[in-house]
């Protein structure tokens, strides 16, 4: 009996870092837009996203920081884990490209939070039920955003069709990743404490595929797919994030500023 | 850029107040105006409801005769209800 309550609380350590540390490296891309967003009001609106997707992901470390015996901060789990204990999907760490790469990348991920968190909001572990509907209002207004930039940047220019359209040939295949499960995870949807992932996928897929179809997008027929971030196996750009993220926590230990 | 129109925010503080004026914005069209002023306007939590307009839709009057249009109100105490006694309950009219 100790030992399956042990073997569970582990595996909902590990999914709350997957849930922060999704939540967190797509926030701290998006921060990379400061002072880059294409005109003044979208340079804030981006980074208001970013502090979002980082207060989300404090909470679910917060959490995950909690179940540990050894007192570990939820700061200490952000910034002092190495690519290989993050457990991101790989399309949450992929550098921030162009504007349109970006508006798709979050639109791919903001319509997967919406379901996911709508999900999550049933879980029978309360705290975490609770966290999923304080995101959700937010996850809410992101996918607002992206959807309605996608359509626009579809729809609009030839340039901006073509770079959309180069966006979804390139990041189209790092979305299947987004609902895999791994054992511990298939416990917990047993036990109720996280939805089930199939659900989510038919959902966005059903909603994302309108969507694309609606603003004449064509999705690319194949390409590598991409896998290996719920094992900690990551992309060479996970690095050099968590290097730029991580430097000054880890040059000075305990730092205050 | 140069696709970028201008457009004015109105922001209701909370409810029950008016709209109010409160700043600018460029965007492609009034939906994502309405989703920038969000953004630049409300992040503090400085209002519950927003309009926006696009500012070429608002006629305005000119500056240059402000003086002929608003000075000649300015000698005309009459026009303050300030003559009528009124009762204690509506002190604050």
């Amino acid at each position: 009996m100790n030992q399956t309550v042990t073997v569970s609380e582990q595996a909902l350590y590990q999914y709350l870092l997957r849930l922060a540390d999704s939540s967190l490296t797509m926030g701290q891309r998006l921060a990379e837009w400061c002072g880059h967003g294409p005109y003044l009001e979208e340079d804030v609106a981006l980074t208001n996203v970013s502090l979002d997707a980082i207060g989300h992901a404090q909470m679910f470390y917060q959490q995950a920081a909690a179940l540990t015996s050894n007192e570990k901060s939820a700061d200490d789990l952000a910034f002092l884990r190495d690519a290989h204990e993050y457990r991101n999907p790989i399309i949450t760490e992929l550098p921030r490209g162009d504007f349109a790469y970006t508006t798709l990348k979050q639109y791919f991920i903001d319509a997967f939070n919406l379901y996911l968190f709508t999900g999550l909001q049933n879980s029978n572990n309360e705290t975490l039920a609770l966290s999923a509907r304080k995101a959700l209002m937010e996850v809410k207004y992101h996918l607002k955003r992206s959807e309605a930039w996608v359509e626009r940047l579809a729809l609009s220019t030839e340039t901006a069709q073509l770079k959309i359209q180069k966006a979804l040939d390139d990041l189209w295949f790092y979305t299947p990743e987004l609902f895999e499960v791994d054992e511990d995870m298939q416990g917990l949807i047993n036990a109720a404490v996280i939805p089930d992932y199939d659900e989510i996928k038919q959902n966005w897929r059903q909603l994302v595929e309108k969507h694309l179809n609606a603003c004449e997008l064509k999705l690319p027929e194949s390409g590598w797919v991409a896998t290996g971030g719920l094992a900690g196996e990551h992309s060479e750009h996970l690095g050099y994030l968590l290097a730029e993220m991580q430097f000054l926590p880890r040059a000075y230990p305990g730092c205050e500023w | 850029m140069s696709e970028l129109k201008l457009y004015e925010v109105f922001i209701r503080a909370k409810s029950g107040l008016n709209h109010r004026h409160v700043g600018s914005l460029h965007a492609s069209d009034a939906e994502m105006a309405l989703l920038n002023a969000r953004d630049v306007y409300t992040r503090r939590k400085e209002g519950v409801s927003i309009w926006v307009v696009e500012a070429d839709k608002i006629t305005a009057s000119n500056p240059k005769q402000e003086h002929e249009w608003f000075d000649p109100a300015e000698d005309k105490v009459y026009r303050h209800p300030t003559f009528y006694p009124l009762d204690k309950e509506v002190e604050n009219m």
